[in-house]
């Protein structure tokens, strides 16, 4: 009888996931601040540095708020590195050899998305599949259709679409050369809509009923459904969003490397999840908040910035660091939820 | 009680609003026909015992009535709703007026008490959700009921009583007018069982009406103003609490007379085996569950473990078998110390643990019967040590027979088996093993009368071959027939050990309870 | 509809291979349509040669991997996504001893039987650092095999420095291709070893009725005596051994340890064979035989594939259509639906 109470709130433990959320942001500034120290001649302490964090990241911060959401409901989802590369080859294809417009291929990058949402959501809510395989099949799926369009690399040469790219926007923030110039520090339009949907994503799991609902389902399944909530609806809701975010964060990767190939994003499925999980989301579901994913991102970028800067490293060690340090929140996490338990059977 | 005033009573009753009524309700699942034409009425501002042993129906005709089951056959009306409802899940009930509270809770660990009350109806400003709102209303419901507990405190730090009464607090915004409490109390201790009686028995005095499941007959008395016992299936009839003495209510769900079950004692040869000592713990325990214990069992000694759910029965055979790893102390098996950190250790010194949670712990419901049975002992041997084909379905067959265990044949999953023949194949499993000592937890729950009693003649029987019993068992007078020897448990201490005269339903209730007393003493029964 | 028709019906329905067999037929169906000399089978140059043999010679690889899936679906009711991965560390760390560190060589620089040892040890250690996350911190087998999954080939890259080790020696090309004047290849050799071996086991110990009691009741296994940790954690050893074996085995057909692409998107088509073979991917009871025929009716669909001119780029698309069928098949949800509109059906008969 003792176990099955302590089974019920086993891995939940409030305190703790404060607690991991901390050790996130100290160790997003700790690993910062050595990078500054350590490569201050490569640049590292210019404001510029830290921008370029959000730069090349706008696409993976949107991707990793989707799979935040569908993790905090439990689930998961591995398909979204599969889902960028054929957005990206689908949007330069309609861009270059189909002549359509900018407008068009953002609007396909959403519908790719919206589809993979759609198909893996009703797999997994209404026939009670594993998420897991569900969007195993989705990684394939996506990264065989991506070759289907075109297994050659397409360089985007939109006009407006590389305006949209290479459009700086300067920040009041920057550093004074010797000589006295002001170099403002820029970001690109990508960063503005990859903060306006953390914003947005936080107001939505704080302050409306389906962000809640999806806290309740992934806190107890089937609590939620005694308490009236429709547990498959939410869930379904729950990977469309994940899929239109995967599909516009897609289309912001792209716009970041001007580029559709067949090898793009692969691994970018692991890069969300660690940002999400080392951002404080359970695995087990009930617990997160897009702005610990931000910080996850935030982490990763500062692994892959260290990395390149040191210089003689090989890329492959930004995957390994973050798989390690997957590996360690998990287990911290598996530790935190173990402890839990054992407290509560005292 | 004289017949006038019960008669009195009755007519004040029958003025009192029906509030729900189901007539003729019958339910079959494949195979079994799980409620017949059964009635049940509920009034407002009463509190309805729902009463029957294990697979009498009780479950099922909740199930029906919150429409977790569809509605087979029959009516269910309510009061102010002038057709029959049909509830297709347990949001129509809701929506109907009726609510559930489980022994599990069934609320969100990781939201605060405040969202818990208020999640799927949450007051709105500007589009948005208003947490000012909820936490103010929140604060407003739980003061009304009595229940202290801050609004934004997070659910899963709440003690279990706590969450039970913010579901009822729950279901009691929610409008309900029939609650029903599914053995809410099983896993509360005495304090908090009172607080949720006192929040009952608010919620009738606001004409709330309760139906109240669960198998603790001194909680019926207390708080129930009318029992229906259920029996396989079938109404056996309703009741005014304070006309139906509890022997009768126990004859009434057992369908027997007392006198049938106690003839098993009688049936106990006084044999003559000598006082050996097969199991010795000395100082025991285990950090956090189970302060030191000493006990002694003998071979051919049936010992009894007792005290209320929570005690620490079960935690205190665990720490003999190994499951939970005891923190200190000695335990001789046979005379020898023994070092037990896991079962298979305590498998190998001649021991058997049939567990409390046949389906969590017990059966492993896809395989075979035959494999099933064979597990233990397979296990015993070591994993290259596989028996052959021919030796396996021997000792299926063996205690298929043995046990009288009802299978078409050996290989079926003993997940497809009745409770009760579940329980066989896990008993049957055990003595294949042919351990010395052997612990039983809860050996009949759940099992229908019959078996019940052949299980409890086979322990005698093992007793009697020289075997080393511990049985554990919620129920008193079980106990009373098969064991020589009662332990009585509290708050994880060991706080007594009965014998011969001693073992009588009062004094073992007197030592479960303690001495509240004071100073009188326990003498006084 | 006659009663004695329906019942045999039912009966071969639930025949534990009657799913993969039914798959396995079908597909070779559409190949004797596509291609009238499918089962032609000719000796060319001394060695067997056709479509049948080409089938069954390439899905070694993939029978032994789905015997090792299998029984790690069946203990933790969870897959190990990393055997492409393990595939290629195994290949990597074999042809870098095999060529002393160089990119390419052309004899030897350490004895074959050290090279295969080595890359075997440290498949081994990728199952185990599998096996310890899911068995002894409890974290979901996907999960934990995600982090090998995209990590695995970033240490193999690491172990080849980047570059595709070339091992130019006929020895070693053995494993991959033919045992002197045999005409059979050896990678059939490789997977009928394993299947048989790990048959042995199952028969000769316990192992089997562990791994099944383990995967359907943990708890209930752990108080008869059995040790749950220890035996997931052991079907993933054993599955990070397989993919060793398996990964040399495929660095030997192209005498060459390529990170990039040894045992690419197999883990996929290990899995499929896994619930092609008719076993749940939940875990509990398993059919191994059912997954080898699996693994076959795999490797046949690839080759028809390929002979409808599908790129090795695009056939995650099809097996992925595959994949996302047959767990809507197995779903209980489906099954439900589908028996009650059989029994639906059976009443109006009835009534009719």
């Amino acid at each position: 009888m003792l176990d099955k109470l302590t089974l019920v709130k086993k891995s939940k433990k409030p305190g703790a996931v404060a607690f991991l959320l901390m050790i996130t942001i100290l160790l997003f500034v700790v690993m910062y601040s050595i990078g500054m120290i350590v490569f201050v001649n490569k640049g590292f302490a210019k404001p510029q540095m830290f921008m370029n964090l959000f730069i090349s990241n706008a696409g993976l911060i949107v991707i990793s708020c989707g799979l935040t959401i569908v993790m905090i409901t439990g689930g998961i989802d591995i398909s979204v590195g599969s889902v960028t590369a054929l957005v990206c080859m689908v949007a330069a294809d309609l861009m270059e050899h189909k002549g359509m417009s900018v407008y068009m291929a953002l609007l396909s990058a959403l519908l790719i998305g919206l589809a993979f949402g759609v198909v893996q959501g009703f797999l997994i809510s209404y026939l009670d599949i594993q998420p897991f395989i569900v969007t195993l099949a989705g990684l394939f799926f996506g990264r065989g259709m991506t070759a289907v369009v075109s297994t050659q690399m397409i360089a985007v040469k939109n006009a407006e679409f590389l305006q949209w790219a290479n459009a700086k926007i300067n920040l009041p923030i920057g550093y004074t050369k010797k000589n006295g110039t002001f170099i403002p520090s820029y970001i690109y339009p990508t960063v503005v809509v990859a903060l306006i949907i953390v914003i947005l994503i936080t107001i939505m799991l704080q302050r409306c009923n389906f962000g809640r609902e999806l806290y309740a389902i992934g806190g107890n399944q089937q609590s939620a459904l005694m308490m009236g909530l429709n547990v498959r609806r939410v869930k379904m809701k729950a990977y469309v969003l994940d899929g239109l975010l995967a599909g516009l964060g897609g289309f912001l990767f792209c716009l970041n490397s001007c580029a559709g190939f067949v090898e793009q994003a692969k691994g970018l499925e692991m890069d969300a999840i660690s940002a999400a999980v080392i951002g404080g989301t359970l695995l087990s579901g009930g617990v997160g908040t897009v702005v610990g994913t931000l910080f996850g991102v935030l982490i990763k970028g500062t692994i892959a910035s260290l990395i390149t800067t040191q210089g003689t490293l090989s890329s492959w060690w930004v995957r390994i660091v973050l798989s390690a340090l997957l590996c360690f929140f998990i287990v911290l996490q598996a530790i935190i939820a173990g402890v839990g338990g054992k407290k509560l059977k005292k | 009680m004289s017949e006038a005033d019960n008669k009195q009573r009755q007519v004040q009753r029958m003025s009192d609003s029906l509030l729900l009524s189901m007539r003729g309700i019958s339910k079959t699942f494949p195979g079994v026909r799980a409620l017949s034409n059964v009635d049940f009425s509920l009034r407002t501002g009463e509190i309805h015992a729902l009463m029957g042993e294990n697979g009498a129906g009780k479950s099922t005709l909740i199930k029906v009535l919150t429409g977790v089951y569809e509605l087979e056959s029959g009516e269910i009306r309510m009061d102010g709703i002038d057709h029959p409802i049909v509830n297709r899940s347990p949001q129509e009930a809701q929506a109907n007026g009726i609510s559930t509270v489980y022994q599990e809770v069934n609320l969100c660990p990781n939201l605060t008490v405040a969202e818990n009350l208020f999640i799927g109806r949450q007051p709105k400003k500007y589009g948005f959700i208003d947490w000012k709102t909820i936490n103010r209303k929140s604060a407003e419901i739980l003061k009304s009921l009595d229940i202290n507990v801050e609004p934004g405190k997070l659910l899963g730090e709440c003690s279990l009583a706590i969450q039970q009464m913010i579901a009822i607090a729950r279901a009691v915004d929610m409008q309900c007018r029939v609650l029903i409490l599914d053995e809410p109390t099983s896993s509360l201790d005495e304090e908090e069982v009172e607080k949720l009686f006192d929040l009952m028995r608010k919620l009738r005095s606001e004409g709330v009406g309760i139906i109240f499941v669960t198998h603790f007959l001194d909680q019926v008395y207390e708080v129930c103003d009318r029992i229906t016992v259920l029996r396989n299936g079938e109404l056996v009839g309703e009741y005014q609490t304070e006309s139906l003495p509890r022997v009768q209510l126990v004859a009434k769900m057992l369908g027997k007379e007392f006198d049938d079950l106690a003839e098993i004692k009688s049936e106990r040869k006084n044999s003559a085996i000598p006082a050996e000592p097969v199991i010795e713990a000395e100082g025991l325990t285990h950090a956090g569950t189970i302060k030191p214990f000493n006990l002694t069992i003998n071979k051919g000694e049936v010992i009894g473990l007792t005290g209320l759910l929570g005690s620490g029965r079960s935690e205190l055979v665990r720490t003999i078998y190994g499951a939970d790893r005891p923190t200190g102390g000695t335990l001789k098996v046979n005379g020898k110390t023994v070092n037990i950190t896991k079962p298979l250790d305590a498998m190998k010194n001649g021991m058997a643990y049939l567990p409390e949670d046949r389906k969590k712990d017990g059966v492993i419901s896809d395989l075979s019967v035959r494999e099933n049975i064979i597990l233990a002992l397979q296990a015993k041997r070591g994993m290259f040590h596989l028996m052959s084909r021919k030796e396996m379905d021997e000792a299926a067959d063996r205690f298929i027979d043995l046990l009288d265990i009802k299978t078409p044949d050996r290989e079926k999953p003993v997940g497809s088996l009745s409770g009760g023949n579940q329980q066989k194949v896990i008993l049957g499993r055990w003595l294949l093993t042919n351990p010395d000592y052997l612990i039983l937890d809860e050996p009949t729950r759940g099992i229908d009368i019959g078996t019940k009693t052949e299980i409890q003649k086979l322990v005698l029987q093992m007793a009697d071959e020289g075997k080393a019993i511990t049985f554990i068992s919620s129920e008193i007078d079980e106990m009373l027939r098969t064991c020589s020897h009662i332990a009585v448990l509290r708050d994880g201490k060991m706080v007594g050990e009965l014998t011969g005269e001693e073992l009588t339903q009062a004094h073992i209730m007197q030592t479960i309870a303690g001495n509240q007393t004071g100073g009188t003493g326990g003498a006084d029964a | 509809m006659n009663a004695k028709t329906k019942f045999d019906w039912g009966k071969l329905v639930h025949w534990r291979f009657f799913m993969p067999i039914v798959c396995l037929f079908l597909v070779l169906l559409v190949n004797v349509i596509q291609t009238p000399d499918f089962f032609v089978i000719s000796i060319n140059n001394g060695v067997l040669y056709g479509y049948l043999i080409d089938i069954i010679n390439r899905a070694s690889e993939l029978v032994i991997l789905a015997v090792g899936m299998t029984l790690v679906t069946a203990a933790s009711g969870g897959q190990d996504i990393s055997v492409g991965a393990v595939m290629a560390v195994a290949a990597g760390i074999c042809c870098q001893i095999l060529s002393g560190g160089a990119v390419s060589t052309n004899t030897l620089m350490a004895p074959m039987a050290i090279a295969i040892l080595a890359a075997l040890a440290a498949s081994v250690l990728c199952g185990a650092f599998n096996g310890f996350l899911v068995s002894v911190l409890g974290i979901q087998p996907m999960v934990a095999t995600l982090i090998l999954f995209t990590a695995g080939r970033g240490i193999a890259q690491l172990v080849t420095k980047g570059q595709i080790t070339y091992v130019r020696v006929d020895s070693y090309r053995v494993m991959g291709g033919y045992i002197g004047a045999c005409p059979v290849p050896t990678p059939v050799f490789f997977a009928i070893g394993v299947v048989l071996v790990v048959n042995l086991v199952l028969n000769k110990t316990a192992l089997g009725l562990y791994i099944e009691s383990v995967g359907v009741n943990g708890s209930a296994s752990r108080l008869v005596g059995l040790n749950s940790t220890h035996i997931k954690f052991l079907t993933y050893v054993i599955m990070g051994l397989l993919s060793g074996v398996a990964g040399i085995v495929a660095s030997s057909r192209i005498y060459s340890a390529d990170a990039n692409n040894i045992g690419l998107n197999l883990e996929m088509d290990a899995i499929l064979a896994v619930a092609l073979g008719g076993n749940n991917l939940g875990g509990g009871r398993f059919n191994l035989m059912g997954s080898v025929i699996g693994a076959y009716t795999i490797q046949a669909l690839t080759t028809t594939l390929y002979a409808m001119k599908v790129s090795a780029d695009q056939l995650p698309v099809y097996k992925a259509i595959v994949v996302i069928i047959i767990v809507v098949i197995q779903s209980p949800v489906f099954q439900k639906k589908f028996r009650s509109m059989r029994h639906g059906k059976a009443v109006t008969v009835n009534a009719g």
